[in-house]
């Protein structure tokens, strides 16, 4: 058998997996930022590897890493960085309230239009674009 | 709690190593603490909210239960029991998923290691004839892709090494340097037994996995004859190459099932089983102490290595925490096994009442580094994964 490592090392136990919420995709949403945030850890003890590497070889002094004060140029780039982050990771949020827009001009578009031609639900726009 | 109060478990980098311990790379040994830091918080952290949330359901009900099914239909309805076990299976299948990508990496490489250690050694007896019972095959044990016995190409050890390298996080270090707490409580226990005046010649071990139980006994008597046995070749690949690459020369690695030996009566003066009859089943548990008598010569000693029997003095809580590996970590015979009346089953087996007994033991580890079972508060408990076990001792 060849050996791939990547895949085969998540491979399944044989045995059904238990559901623990009362919805299965709970389940799988949990198994899922579980395996994030451990990469997440693994990231910040690479990171703190770094650091007590750079110490030891005098590159810098870690106490110079807490006592860091950015400057306003680099605040602001960092201000950036942190909200292009969160921007990123709540796009689901971000999509929901889009959708609210819009639904309401999709709305008020049928109210301008015929029924027919204002719908933004994909499976009737399917069926709307494919009928002759 | 200020932060020097806190137990931090010892980092996975402090593993005993050997000549067939797969190479770690950094993130791999980072994702190892992060899953024994997990399994810590768990059971430090969170196990203590399932209790709290439980007495407060129970209170709402007027009527506490009256067994662990009982329990169970409380608590699986319980936002906090629902993470705590949702999160403690996770952990199971996440530390799989690292050995396994670990080991499999660089199986050749550690194929290679072994067989320079095993090649032509009388000490590594395989048998292919050996079937995999079904109480090991059924299911994959620990949530272990393969179980103990699936070889992915010839001459694997991809499972023992596996194994071996992640007891460490599930037991969140309590196990000790080489994962052998258990076989340094036995070597403990022999000692002030061999004051008394016992001293075995001849010790078999049966399910030794990757030998890590038996490893301690063979270095601490190097005149006994050891016989260790197993049904699955890849862990016995594994086992023998570690032990020989630790210098140990006195146990033969054998592929047996243990419900049938071909060794003659009375070969035996001391028979071990660590945290193994629990992976049996109802129809092997009586075959394999029956072996076990037959196997003793006269004057030798039995002894079997577990989590503590769910008797009537244990509080039905606890039972249906301690029972969560049967369902969860795909451990079908743990509930039966510990429901069992062993003293009765011993003595089925031909033992005398008066000559079993039980007594406490916890993993011996070097407590400059890693944490004591026995010094642990007597409330950090977790359930099933701390190592202090009863062992169940009968004289022939």
């Amino acid at each position: 058998m060849a050996i791939d490592a990547i895949s085969m090392a998540g491979n399944k136990a044989k045995g059904k997996r238990p559901q623990y919420f009362k919805d299965g995709d709970s389940d799988r949403l949990m198994a899922i930022l579980m395996a994030v945030a451990g990469e997440l850890a693994v990231a910040r003890e690479r990171i703190d590897t770094l650091e007590r590497l750079l110490e030891k070889n005098g590159v810098l002094k870690r106490q110079d890493i807490e006592q860091y004060a950015p400057d306003t140029e680099a605040a602001h780039e960092r201000g950036l960085w942190q909200q292009e982050y969160i921007a990123r990771i709540l796009r689901v949020i971000q999509q929901e309230i889009e959708q609210i827009d819009e639904n309401r001009a999709a709305a008020v578009h049928a109210k301008e239009h015929t029924a027919a031609s204002t719908t933004n639900d994909l499976e009737e726009l399917i069926d709307e674009l494919a009928s002759t | 709690m200020k932060d020097s109060d806190r137990q931090v478990p010892p980092a996975w980098n402090e593993v005993g190593r050997h000549a067939t311990f797969p190479q770690a790379r950094h993130d791999e040994v980072a994702r190892f603490n992060f899953l024994t830091n997990l399994n810590t918080h768990l059971a430090t952290q969170v196990l203590p909210g399932v209790r709290k949330a439980y007495d407060q359901r129970v209170e709402a009900l007027g009527e506490a239960p009256s067994n662990r099914r009982a329990v169970g239909t409380i608590l699986k309805q319980e936002p906090v029991y629902q993470y705590w076990s949702a999160l403690r299976r996770n952990t199971m299948e996440m530390r799989q998923q690292n050995g396994r990508g670990m080991v499999l990496r660089q199986l050749p490489e550690l194929i290679e290691k072994a067989q320079s250690l095993n090649e032509g050694s009388t000490q590594l007896q395989l048998d292919p004839a050996v079937k995999v019972p079904r109480y090991v095959s059924a299911v994959d044990i620990h949530c272990m892709p393969g179980g103990y016995h699936t070889e992915l190409c010839a001459d694997d050890i991809s499972a023992g090494a596996n194994y071996d390298c992640g007891i460490f996080v599930t037991t969140a270090g309590m196990l000790g340097r080489y994962s052998d707490g258990g076989g340094q409580a036995l070597v403990k226990w022999l000692r002030q037994e061999a004051e008394k005046g016992f001293r075995p010649k001849r010790i078999l071990d049966i399910g030794c996995t990757v030998g890590h139980n038996i490893v301690p006994l063979a270095q601490a008597f190097p005149d006994t004859e050891i016989v260790a046995i197993d049904v699955a070749a890849p862990v016995l690949r594994y086992a023998h190459a570690r032990a020989k690459s630790l210098g140990v020369n006195n146990i033969v690695f054998r592929q047996a099932n243990a419900e049938a030996l071909s060794d003659a009566d009375g070969s035996f003066d001391l028979i071990i089983t660590c945290m193994f009859l629990h992976e049996t089943s109802s129809r092997a548990l009586p075959r394999i102490l029956a072996e076990t008598h037959r196997l003793l010569a006269h004057g030798g000693r039995v002894v079997h290595i577990e989590q503590p029997q769910f008797t009537d003095d244990m509080p039905v809580y606890e039972q249906f925490m301690r029972d969560w590996d049967t369902r969860n970590n795909n451990e079908p015979f743990w509930g039966t096994l510990h429901d069992l009346d062993l003293f009765e089953a011993m003595q089925e087996a031909g033992f005398q009442r008066e000559n079993i007994s039980t007594t406490g033991l916890f993993a011996v580890v070097d407590e400059s580094l890693f944490p004591s079972a026995e010094r642990a508060d007597a409330d950090s408990e977790d359930y099933g994964r701390k190592p202090a076990w009863h062992a169940y001792i009968a004289r022939k």
